[in-house]
């Protein structure tokens, strides 16, 4: 690179980190006051745009009608957080931690099918700037008047919200909720105003964010989840509820990505390096190096240890009868039900024991994982691999996959193990997408984008029915251990440690030990699930190891119920069932989805097991 | 009065109606199709409209073997274990006769290898993946769509003519696009050994950093770029480039960009000039053609885009396998598919026996602007059959059985 593309370069990662910028500052915002990890603030992005675009067709491509437009859509967005807020967030406060992340993610099946409603399925290519639509000759180089636009807009935003936080009472309040929530509470302040004020500007943001981008992105319909995951990591890795961190953070990112792409291609000692490729993961690269030194970002300061407001319930462990008259009835199906029940109740069985797993790690451990999809997807790929490329047999294959994903739990888990609460939620994300990008890229040995083929069982498991049977014996053996170690002596140092790490260690755990030992042990339970789920269906690709897959096992775990055992297990079935009917038949069944789970969250806010528990408590009171 | 128990018996006795259901004599014939719908709407929602009109027409003409056909869709999530998984729904509990369907390579080659194993037919209707017919190709797969290879190999004779020796090369990091750059890489330097490859930008799919990438393509300085962008990517592409005057001299090639689903959200800024593959709906004029293009407008008050012919001839396609079979046996309708002839609106077309691809063809041009949209201008057809592989290296590809 000569000295003038660095320059380009430069400017034009600094351009790209604009609207990041802004994105980032909403999504921190809302997560420091409300503990929200606010999983629609893509899709408030992505509404931005639409909004801008249609707003601009309306009132005329003049310099008054796109700027108008522009600040206009960005209104009307926070108005729809507000709206989010208030019809829905509100309502699940109290509920255990993360569980409005589902709420969130039901908002994002909505609003995506809401907008291919409203602006259809067609990409809309928004006009250029009034005015700005020529380029600026700088060292011989056409740079877009526009961009440099941009990159004078991120500073002038972050100096309005330092203003806004630092010198006006709102914005003490909010640093002070950012600390320490309850104790704003006590002191008299109104939570549900402040809440939905934090709403209303960090959705602005958002939602200006989106409507400055319509002169360099078409409005589509995957921009929310284009976007989603980038805003969280520049948020991390700035610092949580830092907003001048993530100014910093979406500059580095920005920047990194367009130097990768300037230097493109480079030979060193004969090997053909692209750095190209990297724009694939770069992102998550430098949060799990910035994570690795700093374990609060960049400007982050540690959390304030959190007041319990409640301790968690106490767990019930399921009884023996419970669980075999279960195992019973499952093992009946196959003789009263048609084939495609017993093909979906393997999918079932696999998901459930991939969503036991990340519930042991993310309840009873207290350590939150967004890439738990990382040992699903080794698992799975570990038990291809192989068979199909080191020859070994199906069943060989099958049994040492759990292992292969375990030993990537010890390299990970030694890492994550170090951080605590979201900051360690990201890092096994970062994880994860490193080892999808891998997995995206090896062609030679994963079979890159496409993945892996000709993975079937052997002959005698061929049937659907056998091997669903041998799903069941297998993930049933897995949940019914995890649940055992639940109530073992190392399960319950476990739990001491969620619920108090300061005591734990001074009766002498050690905490971390523990908690890694817990990282791998889970690791290879969810690699035991992506096996069995690889060979029921004859093909691996990367979508096992993906962003997607992690979220699926969330949902399923904060579905049935976090504080519950068999939560998880009713939450995988309940997802998978309810996907596979709601999918099958209706056209816009992708809202119909974000309906059902929004109901579920209102009526349920323990999940659907815990607030089953919860009923029949009451109805026994009630009876003495 | 409505009491528990009428309203119990009068649910049973629906039950009891619904699990007799009509004589199986007249059932029509159902074809298992599945789909993206939800990831690739813009290329899907006229496939699927393409679906429906040529269900209506195999229909209003008799149906097959004296029964009417029905296509039964599915979202396969864009996820190969979902599509895996609503395959067999279809097969065992619809009852389909067969698959046809799919977008993405992934969820193509997932299918098919499902399809190896269950033995079933399996159309794949859209995934341009060279391997669907080739590496991974299989006894009951078939593939309609112009494969990756063979559009690339359509735009070769045109990147020959112009005798540029520094190409740049911009692409989407997947399947698709690694292997329309490796196609096109080998071809080119084939016939025209001199040449030399500048750049080379691979960027994840819908969220190229178009200002960067314009900028680094510019800065090698090519003479011509070669580019399997589409959608998002394109767009931003195209406008970044025109803004920073990347393509000031600079010829460009761009596969699928004449498609309408892609060219025409460009609108005023579409790049005249480039070459692209795509179809110019509005100047075709052989009967097979406006046959369909009437027929599509008048059901459906819009026009066609490259994604409803695809969905018609796929229906298409299945319907004239069950005629020529005569049964919905696997291994006669497998039978049936090899060598194939069928009309569709690009004319006629065999899904030849060596490797199981269709001959169907694309139309190869460059692009215009006028009255502030985009369209294609001095083009061509390429017959599908002109653009493959000998049959001596088709063979080394697939492997024997």
């Amino acid at each position: 690179m000569t000295l003038a593309s660095i320059l380009i370069q430069l400017l034009n990662g600094l351009a790209a980190a604009a609207s990041l910028f802004l994105v980032s500052a909403g999504l921190s915002l809302i997560f420091g006051v409300t503990r929200i990890v606010n999983f629609a603030h893509g899709s408030l992005y992505m509404l931005g745009l639409y909004g801008a675009y249609s707003l601009i067709e309306f009132f005329g491509r003049t310099p008054l009608g796109f700027w108008g437009a522009v600040v206009l859509a960005a209104l009307a967005v926070g108005l729809v957080g507000v709206l989010i807020e208030v019809l829905v967030l509100r309502r699940i406060y109290r509920a255990p931690e993360l569980f409005q992340l589902l709420a969130t993610f039901a908002v994002v099946l909505v609003i995506k099918d809401i907008a291919l409603f409203t602006w259809g399925a067609e990409d809309l290519v928004g006009p250029r700037a009034p005015g700005l639509s020529m380029a600026v000759e700088i060292m011989g180089r056409r740079i877009p008047a526009y961009d440099l636009l941009l990159i004078a807009i991120g500073p002038v935003v972050l100096a309005l919200l330092w203003l806004l936080l630092t010198r006006t009472r709102w914005g003490a309040l909010v640093r002070a909720a950012t600390q320490d929530r309850e104790m704003v509470g006590a002191l008299g302040v109104d939570q549900a105003k402040l809440f939905t004020s934090v709403f209303f500007v960090g959705s602005v943001l958002a939602g200006l964010g989106g409507a400055l981008q319509i002169p360099r992105e078409p409005a589509n319909l995957e921009l929310d989840l284009a976007i989603i995951a980038d805003a969280f990591v520049v948020t991390v890795v700035g610092g949580l509820g830092s907003i001048g961190g993530a100014f910093l953070a979406a500059i580095i990112i920005g920047v990194a990505k367009a130097f990768c792409i300037g230097i493109g291609t480079v030979t060193w000692f004969g090997f053909e390096i692209s750095f190209s490729k990297l724009t694939l993961v770069v992102e998550f690269l430098i949060m799990a190096l910035v994570l690795v030194v700093r374990p609060y970002g960049l400007l982050g300061k540690p959390q304030a240890a959190q007041r319990a407001a409640e301790p968690a319930p106490r767990l019930q462990v399921p009884s023996w009868t419970f669980a075999l008259v279960w195992l019973a009835l499952l093992a009946l199906v196959p003789l009263v039900a048609d084939r495609y029940t017993t093909i979906l109740l393997t999918d079932i069985v696999c998901f459930a024991l991939f969503s036991v797993s990340l519930h042991f790690i993310m309840g009873p451990a207290g350590m939150v994982s967004f890439g738990h999809a990382a040992y699903f997807g080794i698992g799975a790929y570990a038990a291809g691999l192989l068979m199909k490329r080191f020859g070994l047999p199906m069943e060989a294959a099958l049994l040492l996959a759990p292992l292969v994903a375990g030993l990537f739990a010890i390299v990970y888990g030694w890492f994550c193990v170090r951080l605590s609460g979201v900051y360690l939620a990201m890092l096994t994300l970062a994880f994860a997408q490193i080892s999808w990008s891998i997995v995206f890229q090896w062609d030679s040995m994963t079979g890159g984008s496409n993945g892996v083929f000709g993975v079937w069982p052997s002959a005698w498991l061929a049937d659907k029915t056998t091997y669903y049977y041998l799903a069941l014996v297998l993930c049933g053996a897995g949940i019914v251990f995890l649940w055992r170690v639940l109530f073992s002596p190392f399960g319950y140092a476990l739990r001491a440690g969620r619920d108090s790490p300061l005591r734990a260690e001074a009766i002498g755990i050690d905490l971390r030990g523990f908690q890694w030992a817990a990282f791998v042990l889970v690791g290879a339970l969810a690699g035991l699930a992506g096996a069995v789920y690889a060979f029921s269906k004859g093909s691996i690709s990367p979508s096992s190891i993906s962003i997607a897959q992690s979220t699926d096992g969330l949902i399923m775990v904060l579905l049935g119920g976090v504080e519950t055992l068999t939560g998880p297990v009713v939450g995988a079935a309940i997802f998978t069932w309810l996907r596979d009917v709601v999918a099958r038949n209706t056209e816009f069944w992708r809202a119909v989805m974000g309906g059902v789970i929004l109901l579920i969250v209102l009526l349920f806010p323990q999940g659907l097991v815990g607030g089953l528990k919860a009923l029949v408590a009451r109805w026994r009171e009630q009876r003495a | 009065m409505l009491t528990r128990n009428r309203l119990l018996a009068g649910t049973a006795a629906l039950v009891a109606l619904s699990l007799v259901g009509p004589a199986a004599a007249q059932a029509p014939i159902k074809i298992g199709e599945l789909n993206s719908y939800k990831v690739f709407p813009a290329f899907l929602e006229p496939y699927k409209k393409g679906i429906e009109l040529a269900v209506e027409e195999v229909n209003a003409a008799g149906g097959v073997l004296g029964r009417k056909i029905e296509v039964v869709s599915r979202d396969d999530n864009g996820n190969p274990g979902d599509a895996v998984r609503v395959a067999e729904e279809l097969l065992s509990r619809e009852g389909a006769a067969f698959l046809i369907g799919t977008f993405p390579s992934h969820v193509g080659l997932a299918v098919a290898d499902f399809a190896k194993q269950r033995k079933v037919l399996f159309i794949a209707a859209e995934p341009l993946s060279d391997k669907i017919v080739w590496d991974q190709g299989n006894a009951y797969t078939f593939r309609l769509r112009t494969s990756t290879y063979m559009q690339t190999a359509m735009l070769i004779p045109d990147a020959v003519k112009l005798k540029k020796k520094r190409w740049a090369i911009v692409y989407p990091n997947y399947e698709y696009g690694q292997s329309a750059t490796a196609a096109f890489k080998k071809l080119l330097k084939e016939k025209q050994p001199d040449v030399e490859f500048v750049a080379e930008q691979a960027t994840p799919l819908g969220k190229i950093d178009a200002g960067a990438v314009a900028q680094a393509l510019a800065d090698a300085k090519p003479d011509a770029i070669f580019s399997s962008l589409f959608g998002p990517d394109l767009a931003k592409f195209v406008r970044e480039g025109q803004t920073r005057g990347l393509f000031k001299g600079v010829e460009v090639f761009n596969l699928l960009a004449g498609e309408p689903e892609y060219l025409d959200p460009l609108k005023e800024e579409s790049p005249e000039g480039w070459y692209v593959t795509g179809y110019p709906w509005s100047e075709l004029k052989t009967p097979e053609h406006t046959k369909f293009l009437n027929a599509y407008q008048a059901k459906f008050k819009d026009y066609p885009r490259l994604g409803s012919v695809v969905g018609y001839a796929t229906v298409m396609s299945a319907a004239e396998a069950i005629k020529k079979a005569g049964s919905l046996d696997q291994g006669k309708l497998v039978a049936a598919m090899k060598g194939l002839t069928l009309m569709t609106p690009f004319g006629m077309i065999e899904y030849r026996p060596i490797d199981h691809q269709s001959t169907m063809g694309a139309y190869v041009g460059q692009i215009g602007v006028k009255d502030g949209k985009g369209y294609m201008k001095n083009w061509r057809f390429v017959d599908g059959k002109d653009a493959l592989p000998s049959d001596a290296d088709v063979q080394k590809m697939r492997p024997k059985n």
